[in-house]
């Protein structure tokens, strides 16, 4: 497996697995992150990964006697994963999120169906019928950054981002559509909001999505929604 | 219990960070100034990592309810307990109902105070360190107000050893100890900083005239900056070609460079991915320092290579474990030197 490994700073290597939205990088990506997470060397702090890269954060202390720890963590890089072949996608995680569209809960719907010239349902059925890729998860804890979205829906970021973005809405940025996990600031269109928490501070992992899982939208309505959030569904 | 009397800018409680959820977009917070933070704790017995209380620029108010040892280090404020000035770099017994003013920050921008025993706080993902934006962590998620409680452990073996090794004074309303930490161990703080970075991973995007800039020109450090990111002010940085990036990680110290060609330094709450161009990274060694330049201070950088970035890291490891062992040692001796 080839990639190209360089220094991000005195603590971290970055490697690069080749373009980005090609499933051979991402075959290759998931192949180190299934390796650090199932058998973690004891020098490596973390990992993110990203569209094309995994940046790896390392404990310096173990390569303390080597002139040039990142050398060190180099060799290692390269015997650990120089080997391998990437591994086939096959067993995906499969999530479904409800969504509740337009409304107070997507005040941009509309924008995004004018701007596409498009009803509001033709955009909420286009939106719901892809079958989206994690690529990354980032930005904010849990927001998850997917590919897959349909080239008929894209609208462009807000000329005014919003200093509060209600947690858990939905949005489109351009060609790429994500949802806000807790209240941040934003410039992305909100075109719904979902029920359920994507940011899981009490458990392990902390996020209910990550890179490489498979995620379909499906639209609920407001009652099926108050009861998702009343722990009914 | 300390009691707030009043709040200072930005008092939070940070530790080492919160490690391993940066794949879920979970930042690392933690202290700004490690250095300070690690000597603060071993002054009063702790461990290096365990939770204490960083304020900035302006600092509180605190009442102290019981007899508490603590430690303050990091930029030069002017703290005072009932009106006597309190030397920081040194293990400092509080007496019980003693109020101690922080001050306001004459040179650096940052103090920490460590308690024996730490903060008596819960953790989330595994750390006491406050996560401002997504509101959890640290006392309730924010910094402290007035009227907040801040209750501290019990102080461990060694926390007692150096409690007792204070030598009480009749003239001042707290004690201490005769020795304090080295100078040469102190962050340099000052008006203008000279910051020592490597090249960026995409240093090569931008025009030549701009690589040169970066490296020749002063920087003044904004007011807008905070414990997410400095923003600086100083020569357009440009591109040679626009060019979109897709986000990819970054860390503590990673300078990035938005479309507006003024440069910001990712600090402890950066996010965990970026994807404007990054021209530089500050070396591991001087995140310290970077952590006590102020708005209005001035920056200047220095390229160095991964090699010497990455001895001068060790070398603070080093320093730190000297000066584990001179406390140790001053236990075995009673304190007496």
């Amino acid at each position: 497996m080839e990639f190209i490994i360089s220094p991000l700073g005195d603590q971290a290597a970055h490697l690069e697995f080749g373009r980005p939205f090609h499933e051979e990088t991402e075959k290759k990506i998931r192949t180190v992150t299934t390796v650090l997470d199932e058998q973690c060397p004891a020098w490596v702090i973390e990992y993110i990964p990203s569209y094309t890269s995994v940046t790896i954060f390392y404990d310096i202390h173990f390569f303390k006697k080597e002139a040039l720890p990142y050398e060190a963590v180099r060799l290692e890089v390269e015997r650990l994963f120089n080997h391998l072949e990437p591994m086939e996608l096959n067993d995906r995680r499969k999530v479904r999120i409800p969504v509740l569209y337009g409304g107070e809960s997507g005040p941009d719907l509309q924008e995004v169906a004018t701007l596409n010239g498009l009803t509001v349902d033709e955009v909420i059925d286009i939106h719901t019928s892809s079958v989206y890729t994690v690529q990354m998860v980032g930005f904010s804890p849990g927001f998850p950054f997917l590919v897959g979205m349909s080239p008929r829906i894209t609208a462009p970021r807000r000329m005014n981002p919003r200093l509060r973005i209600p947690p858990r809405s939905v949005g489109i940025a351009g060609g790429q559509t994500g949802i806000y996990p807790i209240e941040t600031p934003g410039g992305w269109q909100l075109i719904g909001q979902t029920p359920i928490e994507l940011f899981l501070p009490n458990e392990t992992p902390p996020s209910l999505l990550r890179a490489g899982d498979q995620l379909e939208f499906f639209s609920i309505t407001k009652e099926q929604y108050d009861a998702y959030r009343e722990g009914d569904v | 219990m300390i009691r707030v009397r009043k709040a200072g800018l930005s008092d939070t409680i940070q530790d080492s960070g919160r490690i391993g959820y940066q794949q879920f977009g979970v930042i690392q917070s933690g202290t700004m100034d490690s250095n300070s933070s690690r000597i603060a704790n071993l002054l009063v017995g702790n461990e290096e990592g365990e939770a204490v209380l960083e304020m900035a620029l302006i600092g509180p108010i605190l009442l102290f309810e019981e007899r508490m040892l603590i430690a303050l280090c990091g930029g030069e404020f002017a703290p005072e307990i009932d009106g006597v000035s309190v030397p920081m770099w040194k293990p400092i017994v509080v007496k019980e109902n003693s109020v101690l003013k922080m001050g306001t920050a004459t040179r650096g921008c940052r103090l920490v105070m460590a308690v024996g025993g730490g903060f008596d706080l819960p953790q989330v993902l595994g750390s006491h360190s406050t996560y401002l934006k997504a509101g959890f962590g640290g006392f309730n998620g924010r910094s402290l107000l007035k009227g907040d409680l801040l209750s501290v452990n019990k102080p461990n073996e060694t926390s007692k050893i150096i409690d007792k090794q204070a030598l009480d004074c009749k003239t001042t309303p707290f004690s201490t100890t005769r020795w304090s930490v080295a100078k040469q161990l102190r962050p340099f703080v000052g008006k203008s900083y000279i910051i020592r970075v490597l090249p960026g991973r995409q240093k090569n995007l931008f025009t030549h005239q701009t690589q040169k800039d970066f490296l020749s020109s002063v920087f003044t450090l904004g007011s807008e900056s905070d414990r997410m990111g400095y923003r600086l002010h100083g020569p357009k940085l440009q591109l040679s070609e626009p060019k979109e990036l897709l986000s990819e990680a970054v860390t503590f110290g990673t300078v990035q460079v938005p479309s507006n060609g003024q440069p910001i330094v990712l600090m402890a709450d950066h996010q965990t991915t970026g994807g404007y161009p990054k021209i530089a990274q500050v070396i591991s060694a001087d995140l310290s320092m970077l952590a006590q330049v102020k708005p209005g201070d001035s920056i200047r950088f220095e390229e160095v290579s991964l090699h010497t970035a990455q001895q001068l890291l060790m070398q603070i490891e080093r320093t730190i474990r000297e000066l584990r062992k001179g406390i140790e040692l001053q236990q075995y001796n009673g304190g007496i030197q």
